[in-house]
């Protein structure tokens, strides 16, 4: 008998602790990244302030993106926040995918958001996802490997300039190779360093009745300077090299230059993970002679509300605190400037004390450089400068990339994998009825 | 007789056998070493062997940034789960299979065996909305299901392999003492198997265990296992190699531990039948 009632009391208990602590409670889908995982220790100011739960699912990034697809395409209702990137925003905002943002408050200053990311997370006009944060890319230098060279580095080099810069620094012997890009197979990997460089040589993905035109003479340039550069300056096994490997190779001390993502800045310029932190330079990405586009991406990690959730106002509540000026002022208080999440506000960049962060400036002059709209010379019939805002693109991209890294590694010619380009592209195009 | 062996032949057998099995296990070696080191010394070239000053910061790290009782409690579930209830079912359809086959038993065998051979995202959708249409995303019960399913044709063949082996005069002469089905079933059959059986577990248990296509993509928060937990820590764009490692030692650890103690019983169950 006594024992029943323990029971009892027992679960009367349960429902009632249950039952208090059924706040309510928001799942959030994210990218294993430094600025989400300091959020994620942040999350606890934003439950004290609202009484809302947050639980986190982190996956990599390439899971998550498969992830967060099946959920939205069918309506899974698993997410009630979503990170996405610039890659998905316009898309699945277009097919009503996504909650448009179009109410925040006055206090959050949607305005303060730099323009370049806008216009990149939005569709018509209006926006479905807050930037956390942004990058673009820029040239990254080892400065006493310049000055050894006898050479000085241009706010805004030539890839002529570049190369001869690599030529002069690249010492087999001491295992120092000039430069160090990326040339792994993948739409968001080598796939996007080749596309902005593409940009930078005047070629484009599509013509304006979306023909690929990777039989057009600027792509065999750009290909051809790659991989010449590559085999002659450039690492070992480049092939297979994406942003972790160039990464771990320049703090290392084993680049003279990577041109990558400008967040890498904050990475290669910590004394704790980087053997060259205090000999780091920043410059703008290359462009070709005669090209005024340069060979810079625009990315941004942004969250969006998949349309569908039952809690659409703490999800926006919590995406308001997210992208906030005030949560930028708390990780700066805590962990100094050099850690806020970079590329998302226009205050960021006049705030005094972040302007003395060495890589602040080329950041912000790298995004602005960028133009989602009209990344390359010639004009073309679609959003996106390291890629294509239209469904089909991963996919061909994806395929487009691995037949670049094949002649990266020798395994067929440059022109051979232009060719199959331009016959992947063809015929993926044909059957999405362009 | 046995045939004699040389205390050199002996040696050079020993030998080559560590080396093959140092061999095979140096990634997990290598694996937990790396979980010690910090992030630098986790990429220096070249590599550090032992030589680094050990650190359980990594560790920490996991255990303060996840939940790791949760999602072992999951993996346990789904991967016990499953196992069991593929066992249950499939104990009864091998041994039809393997003591009253019929014509079609051969074409069923390799039938099942098919669905084997469909890519597992070929089938994510049709899965993905019967799952939202019950009810059960992230759904522990949903998990030990699918995942049974999957391993049933496995566990089926390996069973089927097992009770070949076992003759059927054996079963017959309890027959004729008057055994029900049941009773064949249970008392005759399952001892005589148990080795079969007990490997047939073991190995379905550390495939469900180690199953990362399924479980993360039909569960995110309640029901996610390890494999979830895994994938969490690694990044393209950052370098977190210590802190993955030491989430994928903790997550392999368990499985580790349990495969070093059943050592004996996954040995005998897999050369079961080879020596008479």
């Amino acid at each position: 008998m006594n024992l029943k009632n323990a029971l009892r009391a027992a679960t009367a208990l349960a429902l009632v602790t249950g039952s208090a602590a059924t706040a309510e409670t928001i799942t959030i889908a994210t990218v294993n990244n430094g600025d989400m995982i300091r959020m994620q220790g942040y999350t606890d100011k934003f439950t004290e302030a609202t009484g809302i739960d947050v639980e986190w699912v982190t996956l990599e990034e390439n899971v998550l993106r498969q992830r967060v697809t099946t959920d939205i395409t069918t309506k899974g209702g698993q997410f009630d926040i979503m990170t996405i990137g610039m890659y998905e925003t316009p898309i699945w905002g277009a097919n009503g995918w996504l909650v448009p943002l179009d109410d925040l408050s006055e206090e959050y200053d949607v305005d303060d958001i730099l323009p370049a990311m806008r216009s990149g997370l939005s569709h018509d006009g209006t926006l479905y996802a807050a930037p956390f944060y942004g990058e673009s890319s820029m040239v990254m230098y080892r400065t006493d490997l310049m000055e050894k060279a006898g050479l000085e580095m241009p706010e805004a080099p030539t890839w002529e300039f570049i190369r001869e810069a690599a030529a002069a620094m690249t010492d087999r012997e001491n295992d120092i190779n000039g430069i160090c890009l990326r040339g792994k197979a993948g739409w968001g990997e080598g796939g996007a360093f080749i596309t902005v460089t593409a940009n930078s040589f005047g070629a484009r993905w599509f013509d304006e009745d979306w023909n690929a035109q990777f039989d057009q003479p600027e792509w065999a340039n750009a290909l051809n300077f790659y991989v010449d550069l590559m085999n002659n300056y450039g690492p070992p096994g480049y092939a297979t090299n994406g942003f972790n490997e160039n990464l771990s190779l320049f703090q290392q001390g084993k680049c003279g230059m990577w041109i990558d993502a400008t967040v890498a800045a904050s990475f290669v310029t910590n004394p704790n993970d980087s053997t060259v932190a205090d000999s780091v330079g920043f410059a703008l990405a290359p462009n070709a002679e005669g090209v005024d586009k340069k060979a810079n991406w625009l990315w941004a990690w942004a969250l969006a509300i998949p349309a569908g959730t039952q809690k659409e106002d703490a999800a926006k509540q919590f995406i308001e605190w997210a992208t906030s000026k005030e949560y930028i002022q708390l990780v700066a208080e805590n962990e100094g400037w050099a850690n806020v999440p970079p590329g998302a506000r226009t205050s960021l960049y006049e705030t005094p004390e972040y302007q003395e962060v060495p890589f602040a400036k080329m950041t912000l002059d790298s995004i602005n450089a960028a133009d989602p709209t009209n990344p390359t010379v010639d004009p073309v019939p679609y959003v996106g400068i390291q890629f294509v805002a239209i469904p089909e693109f991963a996919g061909i991209a994806t395929e487009v990339s691995q037949e670049f890294s094949a002649a990266y590694a020798g395994q067929q010619t440059v022109e051979e994998a232009l060719e199959k380009a331009q016959a992947i592209t063809t015929e993926a195009m044909e059957a999405a009825g362009y | 007789m046995a045939r004699s062996v040389t205390t050199q032949r002996k040696i050079l057998n020993t030998a080559a056998a560590w080396a093959i099995g140092l061999l095979i296990f140096f990634p997990i070696l290598w694996t937990i070493l790396t979980s010690f080191k910090t992030e630098a010394e986790a990429i220096a070239s070249p590599p550090i062997f032992l030589n680094f000053d050990w650190t359980l910061e990594n560790y920490a790290i996991v255990q303060e940034r996840s939940n790791y009782m949760r999602f072992l409690w999951n993996s346990v579930i789904i991967a016990g789960g499953s196992t069991v209830l593929g066992i249950i079912i499939a104990v009864p359809a091998a041994w039809s299979m393997a003591f009253v086959p019929s014509k079609r038993t051969k074409d069923i065998l390799m039938w099942m065996l098919s669905t084997k051979m469909l890519p597992a995202v070929g089938v994510l959708y049709p899965i993905y909305l019967l799952c939202i249409q019950l009810g059960v995303l992230d759904n522990r019960l949903a998990m030990v299901v699918i995942l049974m399913l999957i391993n049933l044709p496995i566990i089926v063949w390996m069973l089927y392999t097992y009770f070949r082996e076992i003759p059927g005069e054996i079963l017959e002469a309890a027959r004729m003492d008057g055994a029900t089905l049941k009773e064949e079933l249970l008392y005759i059959l399952t001892p005589m198997a148990v080795p079969g059986i007990a490997s047939t577990l073991l190995l379905n248990f550390i495939l469900a265990w180690n199953e990362a296509f399924w479980t993360l993509n039909l569960t995110s928060v309640d029901a996610a296992p390890l494999t979830a937990f895994i994938a969490s820590y690694s990044s393209p764009e950052g370098l977190f190699f210590a802190k993955l490692s030491a989430a994928s030692t903790m997550a392999i650890a368990p499985i580790l531990i349990l495969g070093w103690f059943s050592q004996k019983q996954l040995v005998r169950g897999l050369t079961f039948g080879a020596v008479k």
